[in-house]
This record gives C-alpha cells, sequence and structure tokens, in this order.
C-alpha cells in the first residue's frame, strides 16, 4: 500500500497563528522551507473552525505551493465534515485531516463515524490533486483520547491507540500521527511517560505498516522539558518514524504547547545520516538551501531566494 | 538582490509572534534564543499553578447576581491528576444552587491559567451581555479548580438553555492569559465535547478582542437557541473577521 524510502526523515511544516492570520502564517512556512522542513506536509491548525477561514487558508497554501513550485501538499486540519463541505465549495484541498481514536465511543466523541472518512476520502480523490499518489487522508492520534471521553470501556490507552491505527490504515492514509504529548499530565504525567508512550507509538503504527509519524510535544501542565524532547526525537528517529512535526523555535503561538523546532529536523538529518524526500531535496538545493550531503548551506543566499519569491 | 536588507527576515519577523528567523549555531538553536525559551517555559508553569482571585473578580462585575462554587478537586496538585474531579461540583456544592430557569447561563472557570480569567473574563462578560438583549441570563457563576464539563452540571441544576463556559486555557510559552468559550446546548453531565462549540485564543497578543469574542459567542448563542443545538452540527458560517473563533481538535481544558 506504501512504497517506504529508505534513509529519509520528512517534517510536517506547522505554522499556526491565534488568529490566522495569513501573513504571520506565510512567513513562519518561509522560515520552516529554509531549514528543509514541510516536505511531509505543510499543515496548519486553524483557530477557527470558521469555513471562510479555512478557504481562505487553503488558497493561500495552494497560491504559496504553486508559486515557489514546492513539492509537497498542504492541509487545514479542520473537522473532517468541514472538509467535505469545503470540497464542495471547490476549496484546493490536498489532505483531509481528522483526529481518530480506538473505540466508537471516543470517536463519536470526535463527531466522527467511519461512513463520514470514506465519503470525505471519495470527495477528497474526486479532486485528482494527487500528482505521485492517491493517499488523500492525514489522522491524528494519541494515548488517552478515549479515556478523555469516558470512552476506554475500561481498556488500556495502548491498546486503543493500536486500535485507533486500525481505524487509519482503512482509509490509506499519507501521514498518521501520534500527538503523544498533547493531551496532558492526567494521561502521561511526565516527561518519561511521554518518551515511552512515543515509541509505544510508533511501534504500534510501524507494525500495522503505516506511514507513522509523530509530534514529540508536551504541554505546560506536564513534568516535562525541552531535553524530554530532545531525547524522544532523537529515539524516534533512530527507529526511522517516517516524519516528525516542527513549529518555530519549538512554540505553537496557537495550541500554546511545544513541539520541536526546525532546528531539530537539520539536527537529525546530520547526525543519523537522513534526507529530506526526494523531489523536496532536490527541491532545496535548487534554491541553494542544502548542500550534496543534505546539510544546510551557511550562507543567507538560498533563503534570499526563496524570499524573493514572495508571500 | 539589491532590495534585501542586510537581514532578509526583518520584515517577516515583524508580521508574527512566533519564534521565526531566530539564526542558528550551527544548525542549533543559538544562545540567546534557548534561553528566552526556557525562561518563557518557567512563566508558563507559574501560570498553571496561580491562584483565581475570586474577590478581584468580583469587584470587576458589579451588576450581576454572583455565585461561587468549587470542583471536587480539592488542590492545584490533585486538579491537574485527576481532570474527572475537575469536572464535577464538591460535594454539597449542587445544593446551593438555585433552580433559575434561563436563556443564557454565563459560567467563570479558571481551568489551567487563573490569569487568563483575571484578564479578560469581565471584559468579555460586559462586552457580551449588551448582545444577548431580550433573552433571560442566569446568575454568574464562579468556578474554581474547574474544566469546562463543570458546566454541564451546574447548567443543568440552575436549568439554562445554553451554557457559556468562559475558561482559562492551557498557558503558551508566548501567551499565557488565553480565554476560550465554550456553548453548550441544554447542558447534562455526560455532555460530548463534540456537542460545544468554542471560540478560543481571547487574549491581547495577536488573539481575538474582548470585542471580537462577544461578537462571535453572541452569533453562536443566537444560532444555537434557534436551531436546538450545539457542537459540530453548528457550524460557524459567520462572516469571516480577522481573528480567531471556534477551537478544534482540542481536549478541552
Amino acid at each position: 500500500m506504501w512504497r517506504i524510502l529508505p534513509g529519509r526523515l520528512s517534517a510536517r511544516l506547522q505554522p499556526n497563528h491565534p488568529a490566522d492570520d495569513a501573513r504571520a502564517i506565510a512567513a513562519a512556512i518561509l522560515d520552516g522551507l529554509s531549514f528543509g522542513v514541510g516536505d511531509a506536509v505543510i499543515g496548519i491548525n486553524p483557530a477557527t473552525d470558521n469555513l471562510p477561514t479555512a478557504n481562505t487558508l487553503l488558497s493561500m497554501l495552494d497560491a504559496l505551493i504553486a508559486t515557489h513550485q514546492i513539492p509537497t501538499q498542504s492541509c487545514v486540519l479542520t473537522h473532517v465534515t468541514n472538509s467535505i463541505e469545503l470540497i464542495e465549495r471547490g476549496a484546493p484541498l490536498d489532505l483531509v485531516f481528522q483526529s481518530v481514536a480506538g473505540t466508537q465511543a471516543a470517536n463519536a466523541g470526535f463527531g466522527v463515524t467511519l461512513p463520514m472518512l470514506a465519503e470525505a476520502r471519495d470527495a477528497a480523490l474526486s479532486l485528482q490533486r494527487g500528482s505521485a499518489g492517491q493517499n488523500v487522508m492525514y489522522f491524528e492520534t494519541g494515548q488517552g483520547s478515549a479515556l478523555s471521553a469516558d470512552a476506554h470501556h475500561g481498556i488500556d490507552q495502548q491498546t486503543l491507540e493500536a486500535r485507533a491505527y486500525a481505524v487509519c490504515r482503512a482509509y490509506e492514509p499519507l501521514l498518521v500521527n501520534t500527538v503523544v504529548g498533547f493531551i496532558g499530565p492526567e494521561y502521561l504525567y511526565d516527561g518519561k511517560e511521554i518518551i515511552r508512550a512515543g515509541l509505544e507509538d510508533h511501534f504500534c503504527g510501524k507494525l500495522l505498516g503505516l506511514p507513522m509519524g509523530c509530534d514529540a510535544c508536551y504541554t505546560n501542565h506536564a513534568q516535562a522539558d525541552q531535553n524530554d524532547m530532545d531525547v524522544l526525537m532523537t529515539l524516534l528517529a533512530a527507529a526511522r518514524a517516517h516524519f516528525l512535526i516542527a513549529v518555530p523555535g519549538a512554540d505553537d503561538i496557537m495550541l500554546n504547547y511545544q513541539s520541536l523546532s526546525f532546528h531539530d529536523i537539520a539536527y537529525l538529518r546530520n547526525s543519523l545520516g537522513l534526507k529530506a524526500a526526494p523531489e523536496f531535496e532536490t527541491w532545496l538545493a535548487g534554491l541553494g538551501l542544502i548542500d550534496d550531503s543534505g546539510y544546510l548551506i551557511d550562507s543567507a543566499l538560498g533563503a534570499q531566494r526563496l524570499l524573493a519569491g514572495g508571500i | 538582490m539589491s532590495d534585501f536588507s542586510p537581514d532578509p527576515w526583518a520584515k517577516l519577523r515583524a508580521a508574527t509572534p512566533a519564534r521565526i528567523a531566530l539564526g542558528r549555531a550551527g544548525v542549533a538553536v543559538p544562545t540567546r534564543a534557548s534561553l528566552d525559551f526556557q525562561f518563557a517555559h518557567a512563566r508558563a508553569r507559574d501560570a498553571v499553578h496561580s491562584e483565581l482571585d475570586v474577590a478581584a473578580l468580583s469587584q470587576h462585575l458589579p451588576g450581576h447576581q454572583l455565585l461561587h462554587v468549587r470542583s471536587a478537586a480539592p488542590s492545584r496538585a490533585v486538579y491537574l491528576r485527576r481532570p474527572d474531579l475537575g469536572r464535577r461540583l464538591a460535594e454539597g456544592q449542587a445544593g446551593a444552587l438555585p433552580h433559575a430557569p434561563s436563556d443564557v447561563l454565563i459560567v467563570v472557570a479558571d481551568g489551567l491559567s487563573a490569569r487568563a480569567v483575571q484578564a479578560h473574563a469581565s471584559g468579555v462578560i460586559d462586552a457580551l451581555v449588551p448582545q444577548l438583549k431580550g433573552l433571560r441570563l442566569g446568575p454568574v457563576v464562579i468556578a474554581q479548580q474547574a474544566r469546562v464539563a463543570i458546566g454541564d452540571e451546574i447548567g443543568a441544576k440552575i436549568g439554562a438553555r445554553l451554557c457559556v463556559l468562559l475558561v482559562g486555557e492551557r498557558p503558551g510559552l508566548t501567551v499565557a492569559d488565553s480565554l476560550g468559550a465554550y456553548l453548550t446546548f441544554a447542558p447534562q453531565p455526560g455532555t460530548r465535547d463534540s456537542a460545544r462549540n468554542c471560540v478560543s485564543n481571547i487574549h491581547a497578543q495577536g488573539g481575538l478582542s474582548h470585542a471580537q469574542a462577544a461578537a462571535k459567542i453572541a452569533w453562536l448563542a443566537q444560532a444555537a437557541l434557534t436551531l436546538g443545538l450545539t457542537g459540530t452540527g453548528l457550524k460557524e458560517n459567520a462572516p469571516q473577521i480577522a481573528g480567531p473563533g471556534q477551537g478544534a481538535e482540542i481536549a478541552p481544558p
């Protein structure tokens, strides 16, 4: 179902802004691109579920990707029913996003049913926007989502997380990631538990054959800090996570939690000999942002060429 | 390349409070930016553990009948570990609430940032109430060590058609005083999160102003009372304004 490319580590560029300001988001995107981030997806969590706003953001991403001829895809992470409506309104939508969980009751808590996911996938496929493939779904999961919705039937959170991956697999996703520390200390108490859960999730996702990534992250009410993320991201990259999520300076100013920085992706690729996705790597080299080894070049010229393309 | 200032990122840096264009040392975050980050993290941790000053908040809400309740979580430490306790009233508290049927009940909950409630709750209420003309308003209930779902028990006891719960959102590094508003039609214990609408990121650092937030809440409240529902069945189709609105897939505080 999926073609696995060895020696690659991709990244989702997450340029969120608390007011969904298009210029601010574009600025964060250019910053991430200059670090070689964004080959998995450029994915915005909108601060609003307002449909006109989502439509505006999708159009902005589509124009930016076209202007800079970036070999990647975009996503606005809104509810699946919103994506269906956006497709009906003619929005340029590459990927349908949805959070999913491992019980029917927890999915009901997300306002999601399996037929709804199938309908959304069909709608996205009807747009025929895929150039390299027809994987049009993007799912996020995370241990504890069923428990937090009192929808866990007494079952432990790792087992239910593995069940969530089975939900994902049925829709041939392009991307699946656990948002491992996002849920807070009620479910994963400290850095140690977040690291363990991140590895558990990666293992279970890989066993099920998913294109598995991770948002290595923590909230400010958890007993964790950026040192824990340094450990987790290194372990995940060594375990060949398909992609990780990165935000400017590791600080998501809309969702109010910490993930990885754009710098971290460069560190992982350099230290473990991993590269960006092939088409993206070629694009980065064409701008003069990376050298033949995939290392970032110590010159402002590449960034200047990128910025000259405008936002 | 002559169009570029010495720092090509200067203009873009001004476009967002995000930590962009930090530069790099090798490929690592430079020391100054790393220290800034750690300082901000320490401040955000402090915000999580701050206490709501109910007396000060009450002074900013003159003209409202105020009620004060506590959740079943006896302390911040327990509150952080036991979300279930933060979602229900402490023993004996429900009995103290009157049955006062109303169209809209406003509940103020400390959530994960008492600082956010202190800074923005009264301003949002002041801007919101005039836009709810013609509707029966209940008392304003202030709830401590409280999570979003505590509004279900309070709303059911008071007999509200719609609960508007203002809550301190989890503090971030850049914004530690962000307020959220959750709207729940026919609040009852056990209500699913997908049956709520949310207006999030109400704060003064690039977020929604009190007036913008009140306009969105009022739009959703009128739509909820007309349609008889809240949640994923109620799509916000209000004209686009500059500012955020409903939070998406986040587990509420």
